[in-house]
């Protein structure tokens, strides 16, 4: 019944938009959190979208059909985010969302997206978003689990198996934490030293100083963003540890290494995408035409190096308009099949293949093991 | 031992920190009995500022300077432009007046330069000093340096002058200082501009060691304030101990109970002494006379 009502309100629509359905346009709908709490993901996000846009549609746009993009700023709030999306679907009658920078707003985007059968990609984080699958919603970031994954690996493979784990107490630093304790056991690892520190904290020695004193700590690792681990990473040299420190993919950028000083953040070892290395990539390598073209047309247009978030970004916007190409039309449903039948797509985060039952698409291939040397990064495997 | 060592490195370093940005309180309340929750804000500006003229190509030591003469200018014209137009109304209405400057100047600030955050070097490099197994930077040796010479700047300025003195009768009793020939309306300027003048040094001070972005300065404010009540309102003794005490208490919970509970337990204490001494440590018993 539901189902004969929609369509027969599409038949309706299609009536009305049938004048303008002459200029032939696709509209795109975007909901990320440009300011706010969570603005270093939506700021670089929302300059992405919006470049990616502009060059698509100076390039001659989708199937020779311009895209409309409509980009709404939700400031990180949930309620907002779900009073954004709603508009995209109803007012702006848009054919795909792509946004939701934090999990919280990915969760609010998600369920009108569903109920309205819009295809979503979000860009936030958590496992959550993906695990059930749902019919439309996607996400281009890796998951902190799978962090936590590729980091464990690595210690495993230099013989180390008990951890010293200090984690911020914001968003990101809590969840990886509570995913990394979750897997430690499954790969072999054991925490046997578990601190936090507040996200505005101006000195973390006691807590290093606990770990130090632990009993046969190998290693130590520090789930957090934003100044914490610049400030971890000082106090670490500043106490002379002399194990390896593992910091997460939340603070792989340039700017991690200034903050820290290349000094103190000499030989710090972390999980990052092909995004952050473009330059050290082999010209062979299959991300380095996107990522060295992405990141060149970012830095002309805006001046400054794109994050790690940025090309999330970047990869939502490449598969949906993947997407659009195969589905041959603007159609929310088509849309959705297309995605869903994506394969081998090469993005800045990595190589993405959806299926029924995976809307991530991503393997451990997709990090790269990197160490902090000489004020630089070097890629380790 | 060099744990213990090591903690109280820490404490005297996060200490010296809280008890900077609550030597800022001191004066404007002392002089209206208003707390200026402005002062973060001056804190990250102190910061912001010297990073950017920094960046610019001024050597440190200017752009410090700059920085610090710029937020007091902007001190001073918070004082002229918000508070003295609404002068008379109640306390509580020029606090809600600051907290809405302080919300103006972060957006400001979000917009003029930028959302990242930064750094500039330390003083005197970064070579930790080492201690019986512990450690300390040089920069913390700056930060508690200058929050003791603040310190000791203020108790002269507070007993020893007679503008000091003409600030603390301003806050006493605005219209009898005005019938001794007290310029209350400069007296408040002037408050104004030092307040924001001291924030902004210890914005300069601390921001090697803490980092600065738009929005570090609410989360100093709000450490500032609990050091400050702890210690006892407008009393620059109190601001100085109950920042260090503050920060002692956080460092050693966080090193022998758990980091867990290190913010708890530190406003725990503060709960408590203010039950037992509700001035604050060194607060004035204040009595109103009918």
């Amino acid at each position: 019944m539901k189902l004969a009502i929609r369509t027969t309100l599409g038949i309706l629509a299609a009536g009305v938009a049938l004048p303008i359905a002459a200029q032939a346009e696709i509209r795109l709908g975007a909901s990320v959190s440009a300011t706010g709490p969570a603005a270093f993901l939506g700021d670089p996000e929302a300059k992405t979208i919006e470049m990616m846009v502009e060059e698509i549609n100076a390039a001659g746009g989708i199937n020779g059909e311009e895209i409309a993009l409509t980009l709404y700023d939700d400031g990180g709030d949930p309620n907002k985010a779900r009073t954004f999306a709603t508009r995209l679907v109803e007012d702006d009658e848009v054919v795909a969302i792509i946004g939701g920078s934090t999990t919280g707003t990915t969760m609010s985007i998600l369920d009108v997206a569903e109920d309205e059968g819009i295809p979503f990609i979000s860009l936030a984080g958590a496992i959550s978003i993906v695990d059930p699958v749902r019919d439309y919603v996607f996400k281009t970031p890796h998951t902190d689990r799978m962090a936590c994954e590729k980091i464990f690996a690595d210690m495993i493979a230099q013989g180390i198996t008990k951890v010293g784990m200090i984690s911020g107490t914001d968003g990101f630093g809590a969840s990886m934490q509570a995913q990394c304790s979750d897997v430690a056991g499954a790969q072999g690892v054991e925490i046997v030293a578990d601190e936090t520190y507040g996200p505005q904290d101006a000195d973390m020695t006691p807590q290093l100083t606990r770990i130090r004193n632990t009993e046969g700590v190998q290693a130590v690792l520090n789930p957090g963003f934003g100044q914490g681990p610049a400030i971890v990473t000082r106090n670490f040299a500043q106490l002379g540890f002399d194990i390896p420190l593992y910091q997460s993919h939340g603070v792989a950028s340039d700017a991690f290494i200034e903050l820290a000083g290349a000094d103190a953040a000499e030989g710090v070892r972390l999980p990052g995408t092909a995004l952050l290395i473009g330059d050290l990539l082999a010209e062979d390598d299959p991300q380095y035409k996107v990522v060295t073209e992405y990141a060149a047309a970012y830095q002309a247009k805006y001046d400054q190096a794109p994050s790690t978030f940025a090309g999330y970004a970047h990869d939502a916007v490449a598969l949906m308009v993947d997407a659009i190409t195969r589905a041959g039309e603007a159609d929310p449903d088509a849309i959705r099949d297309a995605l869903e039948e994506t394969q081998g797509f090469v993005g800045t985060t990595g190589t993405y293949s959806f299926s029924p039952k995976d809307h991530l698409g991503l393997d451990l291939t997709a990090f790269r093991m990197l160490q902090i040397t000489d004020g630089g990064w070097k890629q380790l495997d | 031992m060099d744990a213990l060592l090591q903690f109280i490195f820490s404490g005297m370093t996060v200490g010296a920190v809280y008890a900077l940005v609550a030597l800022g309180f001191t004066i404007i309340y002392n002089a209206s009995d208003v707390v200026n929750f402005a002062q973060g804000e001056f804190v990250m500006l102190g910061g912001m500022i010297t990073v950017f003229a920094h960046q610019a190509g001024l050597p440190l030591p200017l752009a410090a300077v700059l920085a610090i003469l710029a937020t007091a200018a902007l001190g001073v014209a918070l004082n002229k432009l918000a508070i003295e137009p609404a002068r008379g109304a109640p306390v509580v209405s020029l606090i809600i007046i600051t907290i809405g400057a302080s919300i103006l100047i972060r957006g400001a600030t979000q917009l003029i330069f930028d959302k990242q955050l930064h750094r500039f070097p330390s003083f005197s490099g970064d070579d930790p000093i080492r201690v019986m197994g512990a450690t300390i930077l040089p920069q913390s040796l700056w930060v508690i340096g200058g929050a003791v010479a603040v310190f000791v700047a203020l108790w002269l300025f507070f007993t020893r002058t007679l503008t000091g003195k003409a600030v603390l009768a301003t806050a006493n009793n605005r219209v009898a200082a005005q019938l001794v020939g007290i310029n209350t309306g400069w007296v408040m300027t002037l408050s104004f501009g030092l307040s924001a003048a001291i924030g902004a040094l210890a914005g300069v001070l601390v921001t090697p060691i803490t980092l600065v972005s738009y929005d570090v300065g609410v989360a100093l404010a709000l450490k500032g304030f609990a050091a400050a009540m702890l210690g006892g309102m407008g009393n620059p003794k109190g601001a100085l101990l109950g920042g260090l005490l503050l920060g002692l208490l956080e460092a050693l919970t966080a090193g022998y109970l758990s980091s867990q509970y290190k913010d708890a337990v530190a406003f725990i204490v503060i709960l408590g002494v203010l039950f037992v001494m509700p001035q604050g440590i060194f607060g004035h018993k204040s009595t109103e006379r009918v």
